[in-house]
């Protein structure tokens, strides 16, 4: 028998029936909230049909919630829509039986912080959500991806997903990184290398040296970001690190199944004689921290690089979309990456709102002070992670060096709460998406790994983290 | 769901690459809880500035385009978000069909899951196709049964298309009702599956919620 990988034995182990190329996923584990589910919930209502597994079902409150006073529950929301579209969220979640994580539960957080850090993302999974960024819970060696409504209904309904086969690529990250290189920079380096749609109709398997040395916090930042390069979902086949970190977290198994589960789930890895549609090595011994400079992920360089020219490319269509971006970002072409000022700086999120990105971000703001003129916030990707940092005193460092510490949420991540930036603010991020607007309208997006994003807090603009004195 | 046969009307062409999900239903459109009224919505921030005034630049604004029924976009068209919004506010505005040499692929699911019909195309015959469209006179018809698509210029383009999907768009069929038909096999799947893996249900996510 040929050699099967990874996702070849999710997709077969989950497959009810197969119709052509297409096969009936049965869903171990349903994420939802507030944005991407009214319309679903209404839909079934309408057919007159019921959720199918609600215990296999959890909901929170996290794109659209403010990220102060959420102690006041819904109160704290202050626009209308906003407050009924959570609403909508909870009585939804109450008539269907499904657990519900609200706004003041200190398990509440972002949808993919929460799922892991409580237990419940576990390797072999097939895990869904309507959120792209689902391909984060591929990091245990689940296969993790984003859907749209009208799928969440369906598997509200039905528990299962239909889906094509897709391709195995495989990309094996060689080398030692350097200090501060982290999987943020890792993520940018591979979709700067094979671009925003590099990796459409393929399913990643994140391979070698480099991936096996990552914790589970930085193997969930890279998987987070596979969908930026346009993949269906990226995983890491789990090892001891895996399996160590699920231990003793509520949704995990209990102390009398683990080891049986454990068992069942060192059967996923990829064989050695498997074979994948497409293979990417990706040396990372010598790489510099990432920068994104434009409006795409793709438009990567390193933190001692420069803005790239329009005349660097030979192709009409990529120079005008270079120019575009240049105009856009109101940035030069030739431009050192760390002569660019930034007034606003957001580390968060589910790609690095994790409690080793505040503990990084922490480590560089102890000692210092936000720059004059610069606004920094740091949002906690969940209210487990607020309350480690708090314990570990981070929050008072950071609070001390003039950073803003808010409460769980999306936040700026996607700019739909009150968190966002004002027109032509250029700002230092630690999210996935540089997209024109995407943190607010006419905003200057600049992604980055936590330690650099605190690094441009401090000095004002864009920083070569290696040359702080740290 | 709707049903998709055939598609006639004028195009709008917008080729460039990467056209992410953001630009074509921004976030502020995303507290609804509802599929409806998102046509004004639809490449807002593109179409209007921040006190709602349009862009007489953007070529959905231009009188040739407004009434537009196609639109022939750019390479991994839709990509980011999963917002199935985007989707809603393309048919809610009136574009039925999106041609482009790649999709992003949970906007294709969306778009399969509301009969919006998207045709992949090389980029060559996309930018053929985008320089037939100027003028309201531009009138571009496409059969979903033949694969075939008539330009102004009464040129005929041929269309790969997946016949399984196909039928689901020509008959406008309900996937969950289509789903269930495996009822029986779900439940014996599941059935084996908890007793297999106790700790799914052992660690049932409703003991710790409670």
């Amino acid at each position: 028998m040929v050699g099967r990988t990874l996702y070849d034995k999710i997709l077969d182990r989950h497959a009810i029936v197969s119709e052509g190329d297409r096969s009936l996923l049965y869903v171990d584990f349903h994420l939802i909230h507030e944005v991407t589910t009214p319309q679903a919930f209404e839909g079934l209502s309408i057919a007159g049909r019921s959720v199918r597994r609600p215990d296999r079902t959890l909901a929170v409150a996290d794109h659209n919630v403010p990220t102060i006073g959420q102690a006041k529950g819904i109160e704290a929301i202050a626009r209308s829509d906003s407050r009924i579209q959570l609403q909508t969220l909870q009585s939804n979640v109450a008539a269907a039986g499904i657990p519900f994580f609200g706004l003041n539960d200190p398990r509440n957080g972002v949808v993919h912080v929460v799922g892991p850090e409580q237990g419940f993302t576990q390797p072999g999974m097939v895990i869904v959500c309507g959120d792209s960024h689902t391909s984060t819970h591929g990091a245990f060696g689940a296969l993790a991806f984003g859907i749209g409504t009208s799928e969440v209904e369906h598997v509200l309904a039905t528990q299962t997903i239909w889906q094509a086969r897709s391709r195995n690529m495989r990309i094996v990250f060689e080398g030692t990184p350097q200090p501060w290189l982290e999987a943020k920079d890792m993520a940018l380096a591979m979709i700067g290398q094979i671009g925003t749609n590099g990796a459409t109709g393929c399913v990643i398997e994140y391979a070698g040296e480099a991936i096996r040395a990552l914790t589970m916090e930085g193997r969930m930042t890279l998987c987070n970001m596979s969908i930026e390069a346009g993949a269906r979902a990226g995983m890491v086949a789990p090892d001891e690190v895996t399996f160590s970190y699920l231990r003793n977290r509520p949704g995990a198994p209990s102390e009398e199944l683990r080891e049986q589960a454990e068992l069942y789930w060192r059967d996923y890895y990829t064989d050695e004689d498997a074979v994948f549609d497409e293979e990417i090595v990706i040396d990372i011994s010598s790489a510099a921290p990432a920068v994104t400079w434009g409006t795409s992920p793709q438009d990567v360089v390193p933190v001692d690089g420069k803005v790239p020219s329009p005349t660097q490319s030979d192709d009409p269509a990529a120079a005008a979309s270079i120019r575009q971006s240049l105009e856009y970002m109101g940035l030069t072409a030739g431009t050192k990456i760390t002569d660019i000022a930034i007034e606003r700086v957001f580390i968060g999120s589910c790609t690095n709102g994790r409690i080793e990105d505040l503990r990084q971000a922490a480590a560089v703001a102890n000692g210092r002070h936000v720059a004059p003129g610069v606004r920094a916030m740091v949002v906690p990707g969940s209210g487990q992670v607020r309350l480690q940092a708090e314990a570990e005193g981070l929050d008072k460092v950071l609070l001390e060096a003039g950073f803003e510490w808010r409460e769980p949420g999306c936040s700026m991540c996607l700019a739909m709460n009150d968190d966002r930036l004002e027109p032509f603010e250029r700002c230092a991020s630690t999210s996935n998406r540089n997209f024109q607007g995407r943190q607010g309208r006419d905003g200057r997006t600049h992604l980055m790994n936590p330690a650099m994003a605190a690094a441009a807090a401090v000095t004002g603009r864009i920083t070569d983290i290696r040359e702080l004195d740290l | 769901m709707r049903s998709v046969d055939t598609i006639t009307g004028t195009a709008v062409p917008l080729l460039q690459a990467n056209i992410d999900t953001d630009q074509i239903l921004p976030k502020q459109f995303l507290r609804t809880i509802s599929r409806d009224g998102l046509a004004d919505a639809l490449f807002f921030d593109w179409r209007f500035d921040n006190e709602g005034t349009e862009n007489p630049d953007f070529i959905l604004n231009q009188p040739a385009y407004r009434n537009a029924s196609i639109l022939i976009g750019g390479a991994n068209f839709a990509c980011g978000s999963s917002r199935e919004h985007a989707v809603w506010a393309l048919l809610d505005f009136g574009i039925s069909c999106v041609i482009a040499p790649s999709f992003a692929e949970i906007f294709a699911g969306n778009a399969a899951n509301n009969g919006l019909l998207l045709i992949t195309l090389a980029q060559a015959q996309v930018e053929a196709l985008a320089a037939e469209a100027a003028g309201p006179d531009a009138q571009f018809r496409i059969d979903l049964p033949p694969q075939v698509i008539l330009t102004p210029s009464q040129r005929e383009v041929a269309f790969d298309f997946n016949q399984d999907a196909k039928r689901k768009l020509i008959a406008g069929l309900d996937a969950i009702g289509e789903t269930l038909v495996h009822k029986a096999a779900i439940a014996s799947f599941e059935a084996r599956q908890d007793r297999a893996m106790p700790w799914l249900s052992h660690s049932s996510i409703k003991d710790t919620a409670e």
